[in-house]
This record gives structure tokens, C-alpha cells and sequence, in this order.
């Protein structure tokens, strides 16, 4: 057993950044404020990287979210390992054509003969009274889009172990990053490597429901365990990790143990992740489940400001307890 | 237009590599529209004729390392940076012998080898990542440029804007090659773009900025130099804008009612390739005898080309689960 170290989401991430420039000349940074004059990032991920690496390899970009993923991209293409940072995740707009048209699709559209192996990290999740355009959860966008790795975690040895992986992979990766997750402290391994993209952890073993969630949403199931333990309900927890590619085996294998599921996340319902996810459950265990597979998400709406209008936009752990029982009749 | 007359004057051997190149170019070009008009290839062609003497005489500057990231008219500037003809006859026709294994076509040819890095379909996404090819050329302290190609309509998209001015911001070794051919798709330059000329919204990115006769091989040559001079030492960005005319509408079979037919007849009259055929005979550059064995040395590679990439396979259902990440997805 390693020795373990406590640290958040931030110093996971920055710890991972500093172990990965060392280890590897061509892993670069790019973005909005991030060299240790702007202050390491928005939210200091990247402080001290510029001091250590030099401005050649960490480098604060203007406003330009496009010019940030191009020239990441083409740096990609020429054999180096960009770290881009678009600051929150609603920025990935003003980049689509380059993120969803270009970084996702070159090595396909190339044949195999190019490849963009760069990491675009992004920080997002409502709860801090941002309201639509600072605060909503994409990754259903980015996981339809063939090409591209899209990572969620949830608690600090995945940010590191995690991220190492992204930066390691020799595909386009978007890795989500969440304000309700980051401030959260957890144990590390003082040695934590990379972690497989592609596989959930299963958190909590049970046999009467399986819940699956990831980035904060996971934390929000965590806090509902204890009280559907009281009501006498095994629920095994799968944090899924990575949205794309998701981890079918895990997923169906505890789907077919309990019969029962319910898939909860942030993002807006309609259309999300947990519809994916539903859907292959349904297709490929119908006559085993006990209940109709359940969806948890955000409302068909925009993240709102008012306080009490975001509190209803997010899924609470209550509400995860109730929709647990429900399922158990 | 810019007098950049003090660059060094193209040798005599030059001048008659970029004719070379363009002549390669335009026969290229015409071989694909016979084909398709045949209706021998299916495919979205975007015919650049006219524009042959921009990328000829920049391609003539550029060693094999340089990179370009060119648009879906650009299969020109591919076949003037001497990208070999069989590949890409067998991508433009969808066989798994293309250069992308037939999973780009026309509008994506990529060929790293010859310098080709990404060929966008959309309008302005060039420039962006000919910016990061750049970047890594500067990172490898190499003498290495990068190309970015695009049109008159692409300086109006957002990404244009971004990417002079990160570009300045880095020093990057780029140049912003702007082929102006008085056409967006089908609206005029004027009902689209604010300023009379392009070359002058460099002067807000803090580059140098040049309008230049495109169709003019020797002004286009002492353009180019200054601008690739100027990245190779270091010293950043240029932007050119090329004066031009695309004899055909935006993409091929398109009624181009939106150009007069006085103007088209009036700039194909005063077509670019013979009028430089004739310049190059007339100062004694080069002899009939071998404009005639040039000629027929690229026709012959066409011909071979074409029936290298018609009779290539096409790729197998398989190729959908490849190239997707680098490790194949299951079946």
C-alpha cells in the first residue's frame, strides 16, 4: 500500500500537469491566463508550470478560443502534446468548428495519417449562481461526436490519474473539470499513475439497484447512499469516469445483477448521457430488468441565477433517495 | 498594389519551375472536371482556375518540410507543393489507395510527406492550425514555415481575426496567403468586406500587410520571399493578399449567374498561363521544344494517375471502425 496524501481536485491537477512536463518535453500548455504572471489559470490549476517549463512551454493565449484549439491542433499534428485550457466549459462553443470538425475528426478524415493527441481541459457545474453561459454540462455533445475522449472525474486521485491518461493518450480528449468536485479533498497515492480511460470504479457493492453518475452528480449520490441503506436498499455506485468511450461491460454486469438503474447527472435530461446509457441497457438486458430504467438530469432548461430556481435546476440527493425507493415498489 | 521590388529577382530556371507548376496544376484541374462532367467521378469539386500563379510561385520558395493547411479549393496548392498525383487521383475517386484512404476526398486531401497537413471544408479553419504548425516548427528551432491558405470570404469569419493576431502575439513563422478572387461563394467582395483591400486589416494585427498582383508570377515571387524571408528569421507573421479571378463558379455546375459575362470573358482573355508561356519563350527562358516535352511529361502523369486511382479498390466497411482513435473500435 502507498503512502497517501490528502489534496484536492486542484493540486491533483496540477500535481499530474508537473509530473507530465517532466516526464515528457513535448507535453505543452496553452490558455486563457494560465502563465504564473496571470496566476496559473482561472482556478489556479496551472500555477508554477510557467516559472518550472518556461513561457515556450506553458503559454497564456488572448481571448480566442479558436485560435487556442488551432493552434493546439496543429501542434498535435506535429508530434507534441498540448494541454489546452478553455476556461468553463460554455467557451467550447466559440471553439466547435475546431474542437468537433477538426481535432475530433483528422485522423479519420486523414486516414490514420495524421493524429491530434492534445488534451482540452474545462471547468463547469451550476451551484455557484453563474447562470446559462458560465455553468452547463456538454459532454453529451462531445461524446456524439466520434474522435473524441471525453473524461469526467469526480474526486482527486481520478483528476490526477486521469488526466495523466489524457495527456498520455494519442487521441483528442476533453476532460471536465467541475466546480462542485475540485475544493473536494480526497485521498491520493503519492505514486497515483494513470488511470484507464474507457473504465468506471464501481464505489459501493450492492444487489437491489444499480445507480450510475459521475462529476458532481457523483458526489450528490454519495450523499444519498446513507439513506437508502436506511430503507433497508443494497444500491451498488458506479462512477462512470469516462463518458466516451463509456464502460459497457461494468455497466451491463451490474445492470444484470440488480435489474434495477437508475443513471443520474447534471446535464440537461433530454437527450443526455443517461439516455445513451438507458437505451443500451434496454437493448441488451430487457427481459432480465425488474423496472423500467430511471433517468436523473437537469430540467429542459437553461441553468438559472436565482438561488432557489438553481437549487431546483440540480438534482438532489433526495431526490436520488426517493427515485430509488420508487423503483423498489 | 506592393512594390517589393528590391526582393531578389527569380533565376531564369525559376521562372520556368513555377510555370511547370502551374501548368501541372491547371491540367490536373482539367482532367478532374472532364472526369466528373463525364460522369466518371461522383464528387463536390471547387475548380481554383485562374488562381494557378499564387500557390506556384510561393510553392516554388518552399523546401519539402514546409507545411501547409489549406481549404476545399485548394487542390492546387497541394499539386503545387509537388504532392505526388496517383494518391490523390485515388482519393478524389474514394479508393483506399488515396491519400486518406479514400475517407477525405476532394475537400480533406491530407499528405504529410509532401507537406499537406490538413485541408479544411470550412470557410477560414485554416488559419488557426497553420498557426500550430508554427508553433511546433519554433518549438523544434527549425527554419521550418507553415501556409495558411484561404479566400477573400474566409477574412471575414472570426477565426481570421483570432489567428493574425495570435499569430503576431507568438512571432509565429506563418503566412496568411489570401487568394482574392472577388467572390465569396456567390456575393461580390464589396457586399461583404469592409475594407477595399485586405492586406489593409494586417495593419490591426501588427503585421506587415501586402496587396499583390496574384496573377503575376514575379510580383507574386518577390511577395512571397519578403514574406517567407521575414518568417524563417524569426521576425513573424505576414499577411499577402493575392489578386485574382476564379474563371468558374464557386463549385463545379454552378451557373455562376452572379459573375457578368463581361468580366469572366475579359479575365480569361487575359489568362495567367499562356500569358506567361509566352513571356518565358519570348525572353528566351526556355524553347518550345521544351514547353512541348513539359507538357507532355505531365499529361502522361495525369493519364497514369487517373487509372492508378480508378482502378484502386474501394476501402472495406471495416474502415469505419478505423482511424476513429488510434486503436481500432471492436465490430
Amino acid at each position: 500500500m502507498s503512502e497517501m496524501v490528502k489534496m484536492n481536485g486542484l493540486q491533483a491537477i496540477n500535481a499530474a500537469m508537473f509530473e507530465a512536463m517532466e516526464a515528457d518535453p513535448k507535453v505543452l500548455v496553452l490558455g486563457e491566463d494560465i502563465a504564473d504572471r496571470e496566476g496559473g489559470g482561472v482556478t489556479g490549476t496551472m500555477r508554477g508550470l510557467s516559472t518550472k517549463f518556461g513561457d515556450h512551454r506553458v503559454c497564456t493565449t488572448p481571448i480566442s478560443e479558436q485560435a487556442i484549439i488551432g493552434a493546439a491542433i496543429g501542434a498535435a499534428i506535429n508530434g507534441y502534446k498540448p494541454v489546452a485550457e478553455i476556461m468553463l466549459m460554455n467557451f467550447t462553443t466559440v471553439a466547435m468548428d475546431m474542437i468537433f470538425n477538426h481535432a475530433a475528426k483528422l485522423r479519420f478524415m486523414s486516414g490514420g495519417q495524421t493524429s491530434v493527441p492534445m488534451v482540452i481541459r474545462t471547468l463547469t457545474g451550476a451551484g455557484w449562481q453563474t447562470a446559462g453561459q458560465h455553468a452547463d454540462h456538454l459532454e453529451g455533445w462531445f461524446a456524439h461526436a466520434a474522435g473524441i475522449k471525453v473524461v469526467c472525474p469526480s474526486n482527486p486521485a481520478d483528476y490526477k490519474g486521469l488526466l495523466l491518461s489524457c495527456i498520455q493518450d494519442p487521441d483528442p480528449c476533453l476532460f471536465v473539470e467541475t466546480g462542485g468536485t475540485l475544493f473536494v479533498p480526497g485521498e491520493v497515492a503519492v505514486d497515483q499513475g494513470p488511470i484507464p480511460l474507457g473504465k468506471a470504479r464501481i464505489v459501493q457493492e450492492g444487489t437491489d439497484v444499480t445507480i450510475i453518475s459521475y462529476s458532481t452528480m457523483m458526489l450528490r449520490c454519495q450523499m444519498a447512499l446513507a439513506g437508502i441503506a436506511e430503507a433497508g436498499i443494497s444500491a451498488e455506485l458506479i462512477d462512470l469516469r469516462t463518458i466516451s468511450p463509456w464502460d459497457r461491460e461494468t455497466v451491463l454486469a451490474s445492470a444484470a445483477k440488480t435489474g434495477r438503474v437508475v443513471i443520474a447527472h447534471e446535464a440537461v435530461r433530454n437527450f443526455g448521457p443517461g439516455a445513451e446509457i438507458a437505451a443500451t441497457i434496454n437493448e441488451e438486458l430487457f427481459g432480465q430488468l425488474k423496472a423500467p430504467v430511471r433517468r436523473l438530469g437537469g430540467p429542459y432548461s437553461p441553468v438559472p441565477f436565482s438561488k432557489p430556481l438553481e437549487d431546483a435546476f440540480l438534482v438532489s440527493p433526495e431526490t436520488v433517495v426517493a427515485t430509488v425507493k420508487a423503483l423498489m415498489g | 498594389m506592393a512594390d517589393l521590388s528590391n526582393s531578389p529577382a527569380p533565376s531564369a530556371d525559376t521562372l520556368v519551375d513555377i510555370y511547370r507548376r502551374m501548368l501541372r496544376i491547371e491540367r490536373n484541374d482539367d482532367a478532374i472536371r472532364k472526369t466528373v462532367r463525364l460522369g466518371r467521378l461522383t464528387m463536390p469539386y471547387y475548380s481554383a482556375r485562374g488562381q494557378e500563379v499564387i500557390p506556384s510561385a510561393i510553392s516554388a520558395l518552399l523546401e519539402k518540410d514546409d507545411q501547409i493547411c489549406t481549404i476545399y479549393r485548394g487542390i492546387q496548392d497541394m499539386v503545387a507543393k509537388d504532392m505526388p498525383l496517383r494518391p490523390l487521383w485515388a482519393e478524389i475517386a474514394g479508393r483506399i489507395d488515396g491519400t486518406c484512404k479514400g475517407k477525405g476526398g476532394p475537400m480533406h486531401l491530407t499528405h504529410p510527406e509532401s507537406g499537406v497537413m490538413v485541408t479544411t471544408g470550412v470557410v477560414g479553419s485554416s488559419m488557426p492550425i497553420a498557426n500550430g504548425l508554427a508553433w511546433a516548427a519554433k518549438l523544434d528551432g527549425s527554419k521550418r514555415v507553415a501556409i495558411a491558405y484561404f479566400g477573400d470570404g474566409a477574412s471575414n469569419i472570426g477565426a481570421f481575426h483570432e489567428s493574425l493576431n495570435l499569430a503576431s502575439v507568438w512571432k509565429l513563422p506563418v503566412i496568411f496567403v489570401c487568394a482574392n478572387n472577388g467572390f465569396a461563394e456567390h456575393t461580390r467582395y464589396e457586399n461583404a468586406t469592409s475594407v477595399d483591400q485586405i492586406s489593409k486589416r494586417a495593419a490591426g494585427y501588427g503585421m506587415p500587410g501586402y496587396t499583390v498582383d496574384g496573377n503575376d508570377p514575379e510580383a507574386m515571387y518577390a511577395a512571397a520571399q519578403t514574406a517567407i524571408t521575414r518568417a524563417r528569421d524569426g521576425e513573424g507573421p505576414t499577411l499577402l493578399e493575392c489578386i485574382t479571378y476564379r474563371f468558374m463558379g464557386h463549385v463545379l455546375g454552378d451557373d455562376d449567374f452572379y459573375m457578368t459575362k463581361e468580366e469572366k470573358a475579359a479575365a480569361m482573355a487575359d489568362d495567367p498561363l499562356p500569358k506567361f508561356r509566352a513571356k518565358l519563350v519570348e525572353q528566351g527562358h526556355v524553347s518550345e521544344e521544351q514547353l512541348a516535352k513539359l507538357q507532355a511529361d505531365i499529361e502522361a502523369e495525369i493519364l497514369d494517375a487517373q487509372e492508378f486511382g480508378m482502378a484502386s479498390p474501394y476501402p472495406s466497411a471495416d474502415e469505419l471502425r478505423r482511424d476513429i482513435f488510434a486503436e481500432e473500435i471492436p465490430a
